[in-house]
């Protein structure tokens, strides 16, 4: 299974958001998009997802092209999007029920991605009743118990405090190693980009495209110390750079 | 953000990465941390006078001993504003205070007691008709007419507005004609009614239907339209067809908001079964206070009003009771 992007274009009316994206993943592989923001990264995840098509190219998951959403290709917005009338449980239930599998089955996935996340015992909380970051894990185990060839997030930690974020970030690494799904998540948290990422993609804006791409030669596991280190330290500072050398500021816009 | 890619447009961007190209990270680092020239002039800013303070205008925002939790806009429970018993306190005067000047200005016999009965001879009117089962059959033939004809408005209403506030071609098809129907007042409609229904229950039942089903339907449609876009996005990419999407997350999130319509609407219905009863029946609440009327026994209207209001109160209240119900998830 792996995710193709080939010539992919949109247009949002007369302004084209996106050009030229050309992107393969090979399964199993975590890839971090940056960017300033307007470079059209959401907008990425949201082509792949299937909620909005392509103006142009093709987006493709093991060779078959993508016209639609679908289970597949989990997606996990900045919000968490949990459905606030249904318990933590019945939340990461939401799209098994509309398989035909047994209750029983059901019941022993819902368990096992609960507690996966780390959330076995609130599972008859509703969402209102969970933090920010709880709130996320819900998000992940809902879109990860579909089992996606592909889990696409946006900004998923964009909202939290700093602590949480580092908890969240260790928590993203240790689902990822045990899932072994392929992750492409969207930041534009350059440090959390180097720390998560096998790969990082730099967006450059106006039209938004792939203006670099910056391998993460880390380490497989990663503690947060790891950010002390100068080879992440480096790679942070070269990422930084390059977000900030493809910017559009509007002050330049003006010139 | 219109940006059309233009040669000369880009051009800061790409010297910048010509730069990083040639590996000069270190130029660059450097020119984004450098000073500024020259400081900024403030010589105009330091000429400015203090900006003026505001006095604390007393008895606006009442200074609190420290610690005491209170904060504006926290007014609303326990905090701030009067306490739990000066609060019941008040909602009882609310009711207590125009009893008394009513008993006050007819035990005084400021007023014709043909026309402003005192509280006691409402009481026995209230006794009387109590008595002789005439109240409960009026009651209870005014509820049943609500009941039958709130209802249809409810089934015609809802569906109608579940359409409108999910779909943009039934929202450009229902809802001029809607918003249009929604302005005519259905007590308008009563004489074109008989004229085509008689007088017998249909009309009674068509005033209200006419009256509860366009606000319903655009407040039913609105609160369609206020579930959350990215909730139906994220039910689509867990793999939920439109269908699915419709009855497992629209309808859920948007019944407490349904139900609150439905409240809003049947303070309305019950106000146009009376009316209905007003002009043509033969039993109802509306139908006593004519009867009352006639016999100018202004006791039994005001004892048929105050069961009016109470009947309606506690439709609310129940109402109300079951949004809560349903909307135990709301934040």
């Amino acid at each position: 299974m792996t995710l193709v992007l080939r010539g992919v274009a949109k247009d949002y009316g007369a302004t084209r958001v996106l050009d030229g994206i050309d992107l393969s993943m090979e399964p199993g592989e975590f890839v971090c998009v940056v960017g300033a923001s307007g470079s059209g990264k959401s907008t990425l995840l949201s082509l792949i997802a299937g909620l909005t098509p392509a103006s142009a190219g093709s987006v493709s998951l093991a060779g078959a092209p993508v016209t639609g959403p679908g289970p597949e290709r989990g997606l996990v917005f900045q919000s968490g999007a949990l459905f606030p009338f249904l318990t933590v449980a019945e939340n990461v239930a939401f799209g098994l029920r509309l398989l035909p599998i047994s209750r029983a089955d059901r019941e022993r996935r819902v368990r096992w991605y609960l507690g996966e996340v780390g959330l076995s015992s609130l599972a008859g909380a509703l969402p209102r009743q969970l933090s920010g970051g709880q709130r996320q894990r819900v998000a992940i185990a809902r879109a990860l118990a579909c089992e996606p060839a592909v889990l696409l997030l946006d900004e998923p930690f964009g909202a939290l405090d700093v602590q949480t974020k580092e908890d969240m970030q260790l928590f993203l690494r240790q689902v990822w190693r045990d899932t072994g799904t392929t992750v492409l998540m969207v930041t534009h948290d350059v440090e959390e980009a180097v720390l998560l990422a096998q790969r990082v993609l730099v967006f450059a804006c106006g039209p938004g495209r792939v203006a670099a791409e910056v391998p993460i030669d880390l380490p497989a596991y990663r503690a947060l110390t790891v950010k002390r280190t100068s080879s992440f330290l480096g790679l942070r500072a070269t990422v930084e750079d390059l977000v900030r050398s493809h910017m559009l500021t509007p002050e330049r816009e003006k010139v | 953000m219109e940006t059309t890619p233009g040669d000369d447009r880009l051009w800061p961007g790409r010297v910048q990465f010509a730069l990083l190209a040639t590996r000069k990270v270190e130029a660059l680092m450097s020119a984004r941390t450098a000073e500024p020239a020259a400081a900024p002039p403030d010589e105009e800013r330091r000429a400015w006078e203090p900006l003026p303070r505001r006095s604390d205008r007393p008895g606006r925002l009442r200074r609190r001993p420290p610690g005491s939790g209170a904060s504006i806009g926290k007014n609303r429970s326990g905090a701030g504003g009067p306490s739990l018993r000066a609060r019941w306190g008040l909602r009882a005067a609310s009711v207590l205070v125009p009893l008394a000047l009513w008993a006050a200005v007819s035990t005084a016999g400021l007023v014709d007691p043909t026309f402003l009965p005192s509280p006691l001879a409402v009481l026995e009117a209230f006794a009387e008709m109590l008595g002789s089962g005439q109240l409960l059959d009026d009651t209870l033939a005014s509820l049943g007419r609500v009941g039958t004809g709130f209802g249809l408005a409810v089934l015609i209403s809802v569906p109608l507005g579940v359409a409108m506030g999910t779909s943009a071609v039934a929202l450009a098809l229902l809802e001029p004609a809607v918003g249009l129907l929604r302005y005519m007042p259905a007590a308008a409609f009563i004489p074109l009614l008989i004229i085509w229904l008689g007088l017998g229950e249909p009309s009674k039942i068509a005033i209200l239907v006419l009256g509860v089903v366009f606000f319903n339907t655009l407040m039913v449609a609105d609160a369609v339209r206020r579930v959350p876009g990215e909730l139906g996005q994220a039910a689509a990419t867990l793999g939920a067809r439109r269908g699915e999407i419709l009855r497992k997350v629209t309808w859920p999130y948007a019944l407490p908001a349904v139900v609150d319509a439905a409240r809003i609407n049947a303070a309305a219905a019950w106000n146009f079964v009376v009316v209905a009863e007003l002009i043509a029946a033969e039993s109802g609440l509306g139908y006593r206070i004519v009867r009352a009327q006639r016999f100018l026994q202004t006791d039994k209207i005001f004892a048929v009003l105050v069961v009016i209001g109470i009947v309606g109160l506690l439709i609310d209240v129940a109402l109300r009771l079951l949004r809560d119900r349903l909307g135990r998830w709301v934040a």
